[in-house]
C-alpha cells in the first residue's frame, strides 16, 4: 500500500521533524516500509499556469499549433504545441525556459521552423497522472504565472508499506490509521477528522434495507442527489494517483479517496437499481456480471447485495455492472458496510478476484467505521460540490457488535515481560496516543481497546505489551541475559546416533550424504522399473509425480544413483530420512526414520561390494552399540530386491533393517554394467538398542597359540558352530584368513587363537581342542583340506 | 730372534690391515678381515703362537706388543665398520629421489549434506548454551501444526494451497512450530517441579505446497528454538538472538527487531541482522542497500500456546524463534539455487567434505 506524507500531515503536524527518519521509525515500530521511497515533484520546477491567448495552425503541419501564451508576464510567449486539446482561453501547465521536467531542462528551440520558448505540459509529463492525451486543462480560478507547485500538492514523499505486514492491522489500511501511528511515534497529537452531522437528515425517509444474513455485520447507507462535478479536484486526483489508483470520475474517486483515507470501502449505486436492499446468500449458483464486465460464478457461500431478489453486487468485493452509476443517474445510494472477514477472504479465493475493498474486509474492519465514513464522505462532498443534497436519512443496520475489550494488568507484568523499566507515564501516554483509553491506579492499569483494534488484533494483555514496546522502540532496549539455573543437556538418543552414523559413513567409508523428497518420484521410479510404491497419498499435490509418500528410502536412492552415473565408477550414498509405512488403528501415519545406504560400483565382483556393505552395517552396530548382528534370508517384497542374498538385519532377535542386491531388471535400467547393493536401517529402532558398555580385559602376559585349519567347504557357519561346540574358554578369537571359492574345491581357512591369562598353554592341550573341532566337522562331511 | 723383535712384522701387519680396511666396501669384507687378523687362526693370533721359543722376558715384551697390535687392529676395524655404516646410510639418503608434490593425489572422501553441517554448527552453539536438541516427525496432525500453536481455523496458512495435506487428514509439517506443543509438554513437568527452564531447539524438515524456483523449495529445513522460565523478557530475547547469531556468523552481529505478526507469538518480531557483506554501514546490493538482512521471525510465546502446552502464562513467559537452516546454508556456502540442495547431485554435494 502506498502512502502520502502530505495526506498523513493532514492529520498530524510533523513540522520540524525529519520525515525520512520518521518513516524509518515507522518501519521499526509498526510495519515494514519497502526500500524505494519516492520523492514526488523532486525533478520538477519552473512549471507555471499559462493561458492560451492565440492559436494559429502551423502552415505545414496538421498537428502543430503556434500559440501565444500569457504567463502573467509583460509579454506573451511564443510556443509551438502539438496537443490536440488546445483551445483559446484555456489555462494549462506551462514549462518556462529554464524549467526542469525530469531529466530535461527546457530551452528555446526551433520546432518545424518556428521558435518555441517553452512547453505546454500534459499531466503525465508533470507526473501527476497517467493522462497524456493532451495538455493539462486547469479549470481552477488561479493567477497566471503561479508556480504549479504552489497551487497543487505536487511535492510529496510516497512510501510503500508491505501489505503482508499489515495482515493483523485493519486500522492501518488507511492514511488516518497510519497518521495515528506517526502521531504516536512523533509524540504529536492526532487531529480529529471533520464530519458532516448526519443527524440533521433524521427526518428524511429511510432507505429500504435489510440484512438477511449473519455474514453482514453492519450495513449503512445514505442517498443524495445533484452532483454537478464530473472531475475531481486536482489535489484529490494527485493523491489517488500517487497512491496507485487512477482517477475515474468524481464519485468513484470520492469512494476511493475515502477508502484510502479512512480504510472503509464504499460503493455508490444508482438508487433506481437498489430500491430494496437485501444482503443475503442464494441457495443456488448463478453467473453475475461485475462492473469490470466479467461474468463471475457465484456459489451459495458468496454473500451478495441484492435489490429484492436481484443481485446487484458481490458483498465486499465488487459492484455489479447493472447497478453502476450511468449518465442519467439522478439519485445515488452510498453503501458503507462491514462483512465477515473470513467469508470475504474465502469468496475472493473462490472467485480468484481480489480487490482493494476485499483486501481490507479480509482484515476484519471495524464496523464503527461505516457511518463515520459516510459522515466524512458527505462533509468532503459538500465542501467540493456545494449543491449536493442528501435525500434520505442515514439508514443503518448494526447487526453484529464486537464485544468491548478492557484489559487490566499491573506494572510488574510489564516489567516482567519487557525486562526493562518503562515508567507509568510513558505507558499511559503511548497507549493514549494510539487511541486506547488507559488509566493507572497504584501500579494497576486498566486499558480499553479502541474499536478499530478490537476486531481481532488486540485481545489479551500481551498485545498491550507490544503496543508499549514497539513505540518505546526495540533499539532503545537495554539487553541482558536470562538468569536460569544450570542443568545438563542430554542429547536425544536418536539425534546422537544419527550424528555418529553420519560420521562413520562419511569419514570412514567415504560415502556421500544426499537429501531427497519424502514423496515418490513416480516418473523417475518408473524409468528404473519401480511402480509399486505405496498407498499413502497427498490430497493436494500440485503434480501427480509427487502424489504418494515413500515407504522405503531405497527407490529414491536408486533414482539418485541413476542420476549420478558418470560421477565416478564407484560411489556410495546415504540419507537419514522419513518414510511412512502405513496407517495405525487411529488412521494416523506410521512414520519411521530410516537410514538408506546404497553402494554402486562398475564391473566388480558383487560379492565384494555386498560384503563391503555388510561390513559397514556391522561396524555401525559394533562401534555405536558394541553389539553383534545376525542376518536372516527373506523373500523379496519389492521390485528392486534380488531374491538371492536378501537378508533381514537382526539385533537381539529384532529386525532392524534389510540388506540386499538390486534386482537385475532394475539394475540394468540404472546401469547395464554395474553392481548396486543397498541396506536400510530403522534409525529409531537402532537408537533404542541398548549400548553394551565395553568390558575391559587385561591382555594376557602369556603367549597365545594360533592354530590354522583349512576346510573343504563354502560355508562358514558350520565351522563356527563346531568351534562353539568345543566350549573351550581358551579360544580368544576366530578369524577367517582365506576363502577360496571354486565349486567343489571351495575352501575356508580359519585361525583359532588360544590364550590363557594365568599360564602358558601347552601345544598338546590346544591340539586336543582343535582335533575335536576337526572331528566334529568331519562327522558332518566337512574335511580338512589335505 | 731379532726378527721377532723387529718392528717390521708388526708394522707390516698393521699396514696391510689398514690397506685392506680402506679397500673394504661392505660389512662382510670387514668381518672377513676381522677373522683374518683377529680370528683364532688370524695373523695376530698366529704371532702369539711363535712366542713359545722366547725367554720369559722376551715373552713379556712380545706379548705386550702383540696385545697392543691386537687392540689397535680391533679399533681400526671397528672404526672402519662405523665409517662404512655411515657411508651406507648416506648412500641410502642420497639414493632417495625427490618427489614431485605437484602430482595430485586422490583419496576417496565422503561428504556431508550442507544442511547437516549448518545444523550441527547451530546444535553445537545451542547445546553449549544449555539447549536440548529435539527430533520431531514430518507427518503431523492439524492440531500439532496449527491449533496447538494458536493458528486459528480460518487462518490463510491453513489453506490447502500452502500446506500438503494427506488423505487421512494429517499433513506434512509446514513449520517446525508443529513441535512446540510436544516440547512444552515434554519439559513442562521439570519446569514446574524442579525449576528447570525449558530450553530446546528442534531442527527439522518442513514442507510448503508451492512452485519451486531458484529461491523457493517445497521441502526445506528450519530450526525452531524455545526458552521458557519464570521471567523471560523481550530484553532476554534480544540479548539471546544477538549472542547466538554472532556465534553462528562468527562475528559481532547487530540485530534489530521490527513488529511482525505470527499467531504463535505476542509480541512477534521480524529480526534483521546487519548486512554480512557491507556490515550495515553503507548498504550494498546483497542487502538491497538497506544495510539489513531479514533473517528470522521470533517473539514472546503467545499465552495461548503456553496454555495449550500445559504451562501457566501468568507464571511463566518464554520466547521462540525460527531459523531457516536452508537459508543459512545457502548464505554460508554461497549456494545460489535452493534446488541444488535436494537435487541429489554428487557433483554439487560431494564438495561438502569437512565437518567444520
Amino acid at each position: 500500500m502506498f502512502l502520502s506524507m502530505n495526506w498523513i500531515k493532514d492529520f498530524v503536524d510533523l513540522s520540524g521533524l525529519d520525515e525520512l527518519a520518521l518513516i524509518n521509525q515507522f518501519s521499526l515500530s509498526t510495519a515494514e516500509v519497502e526500500n524505494d521511497i519516492q520523492f514526488k515533484g523532486k525533478d520538477l520546477s519552473g512549471v507555471v499556469v499559462a493561458e492560451i491567448k492565440s492559436i494559429e495552425n502551423h502552415p505545414e503541419s496538421k498537428k502543430l499549433h503556434l500559440l501565444k501564451v500569457d504567463i502573467g508576464a509583460e509579454e506573451l510567449v511564443d510556443v509551438v504545441c502539438g496537443a490536440p486539446n488546445v483551445r483559446l482561453g484555456m489555462k494549462t501547465a506551462f514549462a518556462k525556459v529554464g524549467a526542469q521536467i525530469g531529466e530535461i531542462t527546457i530551452a528555446p528551440r526551433p520546432l518545424a521552423g518556428y521558435m518555441s520558448h517553452g512547453m505546454c505540459c500534459s499531466e503525465s509529463e508533470i507526473g501527476i497522472s497517467d493522462d497524456h492525451s493532451g495538455i493539462m486543462d486547469i479549470t481552477d480560478d488561479v493567477a497566471l504565472g503561479t508556480d504549479l507547485k504552489e497551487l497543487y500538492e505536487i511535492d510529496d514523499i510516497i512510501f510503500e508499506v508491505d501489505n503482508k505486514s499489515l495482515t493483523n492491522r485493519p486500522d492501518l489500511w488507511s492514511h488516518y490509521g497510519i497518521a495515528r501511528e506517526f502521531a504516536a511515534i512523533a509524540k504529536r497529537p492526532l487531529k480529529p477528522l471533520d464530519f458532516d452531522d448526519l443527524s440533521k437528515y433524521d427526518g428524511l425517509p429511510k432507505v429500504d434495507m435489510k440484512i438477511e444474513d449473519p455474514l453482514c455485520q453492519r450495513y449503512s447507507c445514505l442517498q443524495f442527489e445533484n452532483i454537478s462535478r464530473a472531475v475531481s479536484p486536482v489535489n484529490m486526483r494527485i493523491r489517488l494517483y500517487y497512491c496507485g489508483m487512477r482517477a475515474i470520475n468524481f464519485l468513484a474517486d470520492m469512494t476511493n479517496y475515502l477508502m484510502l483515507e479512512m480504510g472503509q470501502p464504499m460503493h455508490a449505486f444508482d438508487s433506481r437499481k437498489v430500491e430494496n436492499i437485501r444482503i443475503k446468500r442464494f441457495d443456488h449458483d448463478f453467473e453475475f456480471q461485475t462492473l469490470d464486465g466479467v461474468e463471475r460464478h457465484i456459489d451459495t457461500d458468496t454473500l451478495m447485495i441484492c435489490n429484492g431478489d436481484t443481485p446487484v453486487a458481490i458483498a465486499g468485493i465488487m459492484g455489479g455492472l447493472d447497478s453502476e452509476i450511468v449518465e442519467d443517474t439522478h439519485t445515488l445510494t452510498l453503501e458503507s458496510a462491514t462483512f465477515d472477514a473470513v467469508s470475504i477472504r474465502k469468496s475472493t479465493v473462490r472467485l480468484s478476484h481480489r480487490t482493494d475493498a476485499s483486501m481490507r474486509y479480509e482484515k476484519s474492519l471495524d464496523p464503527e467505521l461505516t457511518t463515520a465514513a459516510i459522515a466524512r464522505f458527505v462533509y468532503l462532498l459538500k465542501k467540493i460540490d456545494s449543491g449536493v443534497e442528501v435525500v434520505s436519512a442515514l439508514t443503518d443496520d448494526y447487526a453484529y457488535h464486537y464485544p468491548e475489550i478492557t484489559l487490566s494488568f499491573d506494572k510488574a507484568y510489564v516489567d516482567r515481560y519487557t525486562g526493562i523499566e518503562i515508567d507509568n507515564n510513558t505507558i499511559l501516554t503511548t497507549l493514549e496516543r494510539l487511541g486506547f483509553k488507559a488509566s493507572e491506579n497504584d501500579g494497576e492499569f486498566e486499558v480499553k481497546v479502541p474499536s478499530w483494534r478490537a476486531t481481532k488484533d488486540v485481545t489479551i494483555k500481551a498485545d498491550i505489551i507490544e503496543e508499549i514496546t514497539r513505540i518505546y522502540g526495540y533499539d532503545n532496549f537495554e539487553i541482558h541475559t536470562a538468569s536460569a539455573p544450570l542443568f545438563p543437556t542430554r542429547p536425544e538418543p536418536v539425534k546422537k546416533d544419527e550424528d555418529n552414523i553420519k560420521d562413520i559413513l562419511v569419514k570412514r567409508y567415504a560415502l556421500h550424504e544426499l537429501h531427497s523428497y519424502i514423496w515418490n518420484y513416480v516418473d523417475e521410479f518408473k524409468a528404473i522399473g519401480i511402480e509399486n510404491i505405496g498407498e499413502i497419498k497427498l490430497k493436494n499435490a500440485s503434480n501427480p509425480n509427487i502424489e504418494t509418500i515413500r515407504k522405503t528410502m531405497i527407490p529414491t536412492q536408486l533414482a539418485q544413483v541413476k542420476s549420478n552415473i558418470g560421477f565416478s565408477d564407484s560411489f556410495g550414498i546415504f540419507e537419514i530420512g522419513r518414510v511412512v509405512t502405513g496407517l495405525d488403528e487411529n488412521n494416523l501415519c506410521i512414520e519411521h526414520k530410516m537410514l538408506g545406504v546404497t553402494l554402486y560400483q562398475k564391473t566388480v565382483n558383487v560379492r565384494d561390494l555386498y560384503f563391503k556393505l555388510k561390513s559397514i552395517i556391522e561396524v555401525l552396530f559394533d562401534d555405536l552399540k558394541h553389539r553383534e548382528i545376525t542376518f536372516k534370508a527373506v523373500s523379496p517384497e519389492r521390485e528392486y530386491e534380488h531374491p538371492t542374498n536378501l537378508n533381514e538385519i537382526l539385533c537381539d532377535g529384532e529386525v532392524i533393517g534389510k540388506i540386499g542386491i538390486v534386482h537385475p531388471v532394475v539394475q540394468k535400467k540404472i546401469d547395464k554394467r554395474a553392481c548396486i547393493v543397498f541396506a536400510e536401517l530403522d534409525v529409531e529402532k537402532f537408537a533404542a538398542i541398548e549400548n553394551k558398555s565395553i568390558s575391559y580385559e587385561a591382555p594376557s602376559k602369556f603367549p597365545a597359540i594360533e592354530i590354522d585349519l583349512s576346510f573343504v567347504t563354502s560355508k562358514f557357519a558350520p565351522i563356527m558352530k563346531a568351534i562353539e561346540n568345543a566350549k573351550c574358554e581358551l579360544i580368544k578369537d576366530v578369524e577367517v584368513i582365506d576363502i577360496y571359492e571354486e565349486g567343489e574345491r571351495s575352501s575356508i581357512a580359519v585361525r583359532i587363537v588360544f590364550c590363557d591369562a594365568t599360564r602358558t598353554l601347552t601345544r598338546e592341550e590346544v591340539t586336543a581342542v582343535s582335533d575335536a573341532i576337526v572331528a566334529d566337522l568331519e562327522e558332518q562331511g566337512i574335511m580338512l583340506k589335505g | 730372534m731379532k726378527d721377532f723383535f723387529s718392528f717390521d712384522i708388526f708394522e707390516e701387519i698393521g699396514q696391510s690391515l689398514a690397506e685392506a680396511l680402506s679397500d673394504a666396501t661392505d660389512p662382510q669384507m670387514i668381518e672377513d678381515l676381522r677373522v683374518m687378523y683377529l680370528g683364532k687362526k688370524g695373523y695376530i693370533t698366529d704371532l702369539l703362537k711363535t712366542m713359545k721359543t722366547l725367554s720369559l722376558d722376551e715373552k713379556k715384551t712380545f706379548g705386550q706388543m702383540v696385545n697392543e697390535l691386537k687392540q689397535a687392529s680391533a679399533d681400526s676395524i671397528a672404526k672402519r665398520a662405523e665409517e662404512l655404516k655411515a657411508l651406507e646410510i648416506q648412500n641410502e639418503i642420497d639414493s632417495m629421489p625427490e618427489f614431485d608434490l605437484t602430482i595430485p593425489t586422490k583419496e576417496d572422501r565422503g561428504s556431508y549434506h550442507p544442511i547437516t553441517l549448518v545444523q550441527r554448527e547451530c546444535e553445537r552453539i545451542f547445546t553449549a548454551m544449555g539447549f536440548n536438541v529435539e527430533d520431531y516427525p514430518e507427518v503431523v496432525t492439524d492440531y500439532e501444526c496449527f491449533e496447538a500453536v494458536n493458528v486459528p481455523k480460518d487462518h490463510p496458512a491453513r489453506d490447502m494451497q500452502d500446506t500438503y495435506y494427506l488423505e487421512n487428514g494429517e499433513l506434512l509439517k509446514s513449520q517446525t512450530s508443529a513441535a512446540q506443543n510436544a516440547i512444552l509438554r515434554k519439559y513442562g513437568k521439570q519446569l514446574k517441579e524442579q525449576g528447570m527452564p525449558i530450553r530446546a531447539i528442534f531442527p527439522g524438515r518442513c514442507f510448503r505446497n508451492e512452485a519451486t524456483d531458484a529461491t523457493h523449495e517445497n521441502t526445506f529445513f528450519q530450526m525452531e528454538g524455545v526458552m521458557v522460565d519464570k521471567n523471560i523478557s523481550i530484553s532476554n530475547l534480544i540479548y539471546f538472538m544477538k549472542t547466538m547469531l554472532s556465534e553462528v556468523f562468527q562475528r559481532d552481529i547487530k540485530v534489530r527487531l521490527r513488529p511482525g505478526f505470527f499467531p504463535f507469538v505476542e509480541p512477534g518480531f521480524e529480526l534483521d541482522i546487519s548486512c554480512l557483506i557491507c556490515g550495515g554501514e553503507t548498504g550494498c546490493p546483497s542487502c538491497n542497500h538497506s544495510g539489513w538482512l531479514e533473517l528470522c521471525p521470533c517473539g514472546m510465546i503467545h499465552p495461548e500456546v503456553l496454555k495449550e502446552g500445559g504451562i501457566d502464562p501468568e507464571e511463566y513467559t518464554g520466547f521462540a524463534f525460527g531459523l531457516g537452516l536452508t537459508r543459512l546454508a545457502m548464505m554460508k556456502y554461497g549456494v545460489k539455487d535452493i534446488r541444488d540442495l535436494n537435487s541429489g547431485s554428487l557433483k554439487a554435494l560431494s564438495q561438502f567434505t569437512e565437518d567444520k
